[in-house]
């Protein structure tokens, strides 16, 4: 088994656990290169067919690649794609003028509300430890409780491969099977895989996108890597981080942390 | 950009994914873990600048002394108060391969999430301050790391500053670490005992002009020496069952093999159930494969469908035929208490062992220690306090399966857990 294996092998393990334990369990799907991993990974464990929802949350203002992919892929992959908007803040006019506000409220409200909604009890998650340190600190269960507060304060030992496998009511668990990947291993098992990924991905005159979400808030880097062969050259050259195009990780020093206390990714 | 400029990477061989080695990080509060962590990521050029620009603004923010312990420490309440509350995992490079560094907490009160870090290393490096010598954590995570089955230790011994780089003041602690280490069973290579400052970079990546007298390793080419872990060669099959699937009419058991191989043909035997089967074949997405190894999550159908699914349920470990487990009801192990709340003799708690889960209670709690001093409380006990280590006796409701933790680790570990939070961890001798 090379590391690719055993990366692929630890991710599968934890999503049979989590669909063991948890009856409402659902996928989060970003259309990203790492949620979409997590949905290919999720279809290996299942050997096909994966028997729970993907989840959209669509902030409304996506790169319409995205809303591009998304459709193609959840038909070609027979997923049963719900996705979820926070119409009421939509409506009202909510936009990017401040990160915190506008994430809280279009991602992390609409999130609340499609839990609300279908009773999901544990959600998969495509995060891994090496995108911001906020996100190294967690575990591969993580309990939030119902006000989607992550006590990072008090979090449950994990040892061993034996996870947390009841949420109290009313609370539910983030469930992290992509935890101990780091980006590189994401791109590797890309290649290997031959997974799909937008096209954003890829560069365009000389700037192509290293990490995706709105349009507003995502900046692209300088780049002539138009093939995963020559991303991979990139980044296993590269000094900047992955998130630097981020805004919503730059507005004040704790955005990320805040945003997560809340109930963020 | 100056000093915090970040040195150029040079370009790599990109076809083959480089060796990972995990290590953790332990030791005593303030002997200056998570300084080491940021000068290991600094001295290997392993910080992005946009990184490396927010370690110097936040630095500049908080009181004007650039400090390397502000790259793990991400949590606000962390950089307040210059503390480690959980463990974190990052990751540098260096010609050799690459590295998993698992931060842990040095303070007693977070020692389950140094735990947590610790079970998923395969290597420790224990970090003790020069000046102050062996401290409570250093024995107790020196303890820890020998309960939880680390065997490769480095002992970095840190803030030569302090004391002068004196080398009589760093054989001293040596002595005094390497023996203590011995007392737990933990073998130190004395080329493995490194000293160091890591605020200022001595003998970290490069020699240093301040330690004249030594003449052993950096300690990142001591870090280049350790070995991964790997498996021992032909251990007998287990293979936990996790679940059982219906996919397009057949019946999958699915699971990870924990030990062993597994092949299309092959008669095993199920236990705790001691009912024998042979595998028709096994299957991995997109098709089937002849064999599966340790570490591989596969699923396997059984030739004889009906009985997968009559007869076996989720816990059911797939053996061997020459070779069991040991399956019974009554457990003897070496426990480690990580709940604020006492383990009470008699309570109901809940075992749980690879795939494994049982209703059990604990019969006896013998020779209990405290982790730290290793003093023996009393004989025989009524409860146990966390962080305090005893021998349990426990009773299961219902026959589980378990190897011994030195020959089977994945079959000889296991977590207590108390209304669905886990409180104990232990292994079975």
């Amino acid at each position: 088994m090379d590391r690719l294996d055993e990366l692929e092998s630890q991710s599968i393990y934890i999503i049979r656990e989590a669909y063991y334990h948890y009856q409402k369990l659902a996928v989060l799907w970003s259309i990203g290169k790492d949620s979409s991993t997590l949905v290919w990974l999720c279809r290996k464990a299942f050997f096909g067919k994966v028997p729970f929802p993907a989840l959209h949350i669509d902030t409304s203002y996506k790169f319409p690649q995205m809303y591009r992919f998304r459709d193609e892929y959840s038909k070609k992959w027979g997923l049963n794609l719900v996705v979820a908007r926070n119409e009421a803040a939509l409506a009202a006019g909510m936009k990017c003028d401040k990160k915190l506000e506008c994430c809280n409220a279009l991602k992390t409200e609409a999130l609340k509300q499609a839990i609300a909604k279908y009773g999901f009890e544990a959600l998969l998650l495509g995060i891994r430890r090496d995108e911001h340190g906020i996100r190294a600190k967690e575990r591969y269960f993580s309990p939030r409780d119902e006000k989607f507060q992550w006590d990072y304060q008090d979090q449950p030992p994990e040892l061993w491969d034996q996870y947390k496998n009841q949420a109290q009511e009313k609370t539910h668990i983030r469930v992290h099977p992509l935890l101990h990947w780091r980006e590189k291993d994401i791109w590797y098992y890309i290649r290997r895989e031959q997974i799909p990924i937008t096209e954003l991905y890829f560069a365009k005159n000389g700037k192509r996108y290293r990490s995706i979400g709105c349009t507003s808030c995502c900046s692209p880097v300088d780049s002539d890597a138009d093939t995963v062969d020559k991303i991979i050259e990139e980044l296993e050259t590269t000094n900047t981080s992955e998130r630097a195009g981020r805004a919503q990780d730059k507005e004040d020093t704790y955005t990320m942390q805040k945003l997560r206390a809340l109930g963020y990714m | 950009m100056g000093k915090w400029e970040s040195k150029k990477v040079g370009k790599e061989k990109i076809d083959t994914m480089r060796e990972n080695l995990k290590f953790v990080v332990v030791g005593h509060v303030d002997h200056g873990k998570s300084t080491l962590i940021g000068r290991l990521l600094y001295d290997t050029a392993s910080l992005p600048p946009d990184k490396m620009e927010e370690v110097r603004r936040m630095s500049e923010e908080a009181d004007g002394v650039p400090e390397f312990a502000f790259v793990m420490d991400h949590l606000e309440e962390e950089r307040r108060n210059r503390i480690t509350i959980d463990t974190a995992q990052i990751f540098f490079k260096t010609g050799r391969r690459d590295y998993t560094i698992i931060d842990a907490p040095g303070h007693k009160q977070f020692l389950k999430n140094m735990i947590t870090g610790s079970t998923q290393a395969e290597a420790a490096v224990l970090l003790v301050d020069a000046q102050e010598g062996l401290r409570e954590q250093t024995h107790r995570h020196g303890y820890m790391l020998s309960i939880l089955g680390i065997k490769q230790i480095m002992v970095v011994i840190n803030k030569m500053d302090l004391v002068g780089y004196q080398q009589e003041r760093f054989t001293e602690v040596k002595e005094a670490i390497t023996r203590r280490l011995g007392e737990f069973g933990l073998t130190v290579p004395s080329e493995m005992v490194i000293p160091i400052c890591a605020r200022l970079g001595d003998n970290v990546a490069s020699a240093s002009g301040n330690l004249p007298w030594y003449e052993g390793m950096t300690m990142l080419a001591a870090l280049d020496k350790l070995t991964p872990t790997s498996a021992p060669q032909s251990r007998p099959l287990r293979l936990p069952i996790q679940d059982i699937y219906q996919i397009d009419g057949e019946t999958v058991l699915v699971g990870r093999v924990a030990s062993g191989t597994i092949a299309g043909g092959q008669e095993v035997i199920f236990h705790p159930s001691g009912k024998s089967a042979t595998v028709d074949y096994i299957k991995v997405f997109g098709g089937k494969i002849p064999q599966a190894q340790e570490g591989q999550s596969i699923g396997i159908v059984l030739k004889n469908a009906a009985f997968a699914l009559k007869a076996l349920k989720r816990g059911e470990t797939a053996c061997d035929m020459a070779a069991s487990p040991t399956i019974g009801n009554t457990i003897v192990a070496t426990v480690f208490w990580m709940s604020g709340v006492p383990l009470q003799k008699a309570e109901n708690l809940d075992f749980k062992c690879a795939t494994q889960q049982v209703p059990c209670t604990v019969k006896k709690i013998a020779n209990r220690i405290n982790s730290s001093s290793l003093e023996r409380i009393q004989g025989d006990a009524n409860e146990l306090r966390e962080t305090e280590v005893a021998q349990l006796t426990i009773k299961t409701d219902g026959y589980i399966c378990t190897d011994s933790f030195d020959s089977i680790p994945e079959m000889g570990r296991f977590v207590i857990m108390r209304d669905n939070d886990t409180v104990a961890g232990g292994v079975v001798h």
